[in-house]
């Protein structure tokens, strides 16, 4: 008896990838909330969030980051722009870097472009999201 | 030193945002007419930490015809020293502060920090030496007090030996001779102690011991802990040693970390740490004669009206009243101590201060690191800085010592405290 072996590539995200990868969403969107409160209120706390929040969704992304890339080595052969959601999380990812260190600066040095990082890395993090869970643009099949 | 040039590693992503600038040239940055540069912070702040190392058979460099030697050694972080009429020494030995960490950042940098300085345990008691003969050899050591909350700042008055704890303003009875006190001390009031991330409470009293002088630092580098957290912060309180009855005497101080009242004139002076993470030249440490209700910028302002970007809600009024210092001992020194001197510190030193530097961190070339002669004429700082005692950064790169307080022995000597080494250093002249 034989049996044929079919390489299979799964077409949706590992339950633990998406996990981490839908983890940081909420936590870049606090970041940007948190940065918009302490810039029209002053209160230094909301701050203080924005910088934990930031290093929490690194800590997610970063993590579904080496998942994506794992994934892309993986089914690269079989999808002409598997690359596309794997290289938005590592600028998304690289973006959040960034904030977190103008946040790490003290008061109101960190802003305007702490809130401004922090709007397009939440804009960035959505869009990556919905790319990666839903496997979009990976394109047809070689 | 080990030059933690993080910059280095992210200039990449850095230069995705802002230039990281090199520019760490050391400008003249000494007295009253001084020129600063326009504010600058990388992605992320200029850090050089000092690498500690024994001292050994070496001992720091003094002037010719002095002599230096380390009087005690083993302590529990010396910090401000008290000469008291008989000659005894008193040290004041404690580790304070312990803020909260509220930002990743702060537990970050509060670890590269940590790895220039001491990691003796804080003594928080006061050791006195004694030099029974005479000879600058103080063989005699005895612990004074103990248990007390971080001590800083030590003054005499009479019979009266005020401690300002991190928490409090404390008096023992003191009486000439005596080597240990007499048992706890009694509190006069307590000083504001709250998160206290500068934390150190200096201490002088005036010439007819009315009042005393408390320094109490800010709560933060610059408002990052909020503006709630600076109630009663960045300012000199004047006491009354009878009553305990206190007034801010002058406020907008950031770290006032050593006073010293003026022989003859009676004018209190103080020397103050400024702010980090403007950039390697930001914002000069200083020494200036306190003026009664002045206000000196912090945290709105520095060095006169200089607007600070980073404090929010702006406050154009206070920025306005804003004094500038007397005298610029540089950024990033970190003045720690000071003290008048005399004649006894023969002609070329005897009409000025001593100011300790503990030294830089924020800066890419390393500053301060020395015990510093600022020359007065006329009652004002006139001229520029003289090393006094130097060598505490060698050449190879290693820190031996930071000193922090500075007191002038009436007998002839200066004494200064060294936290790093936990040592206590005399020079005198030689005869």
């Amino acid at each position: 008896m034989t049996v044929n072996v079919d390489q299979t590539y799964p077409e949706t995200l590992h339950p633990l990838h998406t996990l981490l990868l839908a983890g940081a969403v909420p936590l870049f969107l606090g970041a940007m909330f948190s940065d918009l409160a302490y810039s029209s209120s002053y209160q230094i706390q909301w701050t203080n969030f924005a910088s934990w929040l930031i290093a929490g969704a690194l800590l997610f992304a970063g993590l579904a980051l080496l998942c994506a890339i794992v994934g892309w080595v993986r089914t690269r052969r079989r999808y002409r722009y598997a690359f596309i959601y794997p290289l938005l999380l590592l600028v998304t990812w690289v973006v959040g870097f960034i904030n977190a260190l103008v946040h790490a600066k003290d008061a109101w040095a960190t802003m305007p472009t702490g809130l401004t990082l922090s709007i397009i890395v939440a804009l960035l993090i959505c869009v990556t999201a919905w790319i990666g869970v839903t496997g979009c643009l990976k394109g047809g099949a070689k | 030193m080990k030059t933690l040039n993080l910059c280095a590693i992210f200039c990449v992503s850095a230069a995705l945002l802002a230039g990281c600038s090199r520019e760490d040239a050391t400008p003249n940055q000494y007295g009253s007419d001084i020129r600063l540069p326009a504010p600058e912070r990388g992605l992320l702040p200029n850090m050089t930490i000092a690498k500690p190392a024994a001292w050994g058979d070496r001992v720091p460099t003094v002037p010719e015809g002095f002599t230096i030697s380390a009087i005690a050694t083993n302590l529990n972080i010396p910090r401000q020293t008290l000469v008291l009429p008989n000659g005894d020494i008193l040290v004041a030995e404690g580790r304070g502060g312990g803020a909260a960490k509220l930002k990743p950042k702060d537990v970050i940098a509060g670890y590269i920090k940590a790895k220039g300085n001491t990691t003796v345990k804080s003594g928080n008691s006061l050791t006195l030496l004694r030099d029974k003969d005479g000879d600058g050899v103080y063989e005699d050591r005895s612990i004074f007090a103990e248990d007390l909350n971080a001590p800083y700042g030590l003054a005499l008055v009479g019979s009266n030996l005020y401690v300002a704890n991190q928490d409090a303003l404390v008096r023992f009875d003191y009486q000439e001779g005596q080597i240990s006190a007499n048992g706890a001390p009694q509190k006069i009031l307590d000083l504001p102690s709250a998160i206290n991330h500068h934390w150190t409470k200096a201490l002088t009293a005036s010439e007819d011991g009315r009042y005393l002088y408390v320094a109490i630092g800010s709560n933060s580098n610059i408002t990052e802990r909020g503006m709630d957290a600076e109630v009663n912060r960045a300012q000199v309180w004047q006491i009354d040693a009878q009553t305990g009855a206190y007034k801010p005497y002058a406020t907008g101080l950031r770290n006032p970390t050593a006073l010293a009242i003026q022989p003859g004139t009676g004018v209190l002076w103080v020397v103050v740490n400024e702010r980090d993470e403007l950039g390697p030249n930001l914002v000069p440490d200083y020494l200036t004669s306190v003026k009664e209700g002045g206000f000196y910028g912090w945290p709105w302002a520095y060095w006169g009206k200089n607007v600070d970007p980073r404090v929010r809600p702006e406050n154009p009024s206070k920025v306005a009243e804003s004094l500038t210092p007397d005298y610029s001992l540089g950024s990033h020194v970190a003045a720690l101590g000071v003290t008048f001197s005399s004649d006894v510190m023969g002609p070329k030193f005897a009409n000025g201060v001593f100011v300790g530097e503990h030294g830089s961190w924020n800066r890419a070339n390393p500053v301060g690191y020395r015990v510093s002669f600022i020359p007065f004429a006329d009652g004002r700082p006139n001229g520029q800085p003289i090393d006094f005692v130097s060598g505490f950064r060698g050449e190879d790169g290693k820190t031996r010592g930071r000193p922090v307080g500075v007191t002038l022995d009436p007998r002839g000597a200066l004494i200064v405290a060294d936290d790093l080494a936990n040592t206590i250093w005399r020079v005198v002249r030689k005869p």
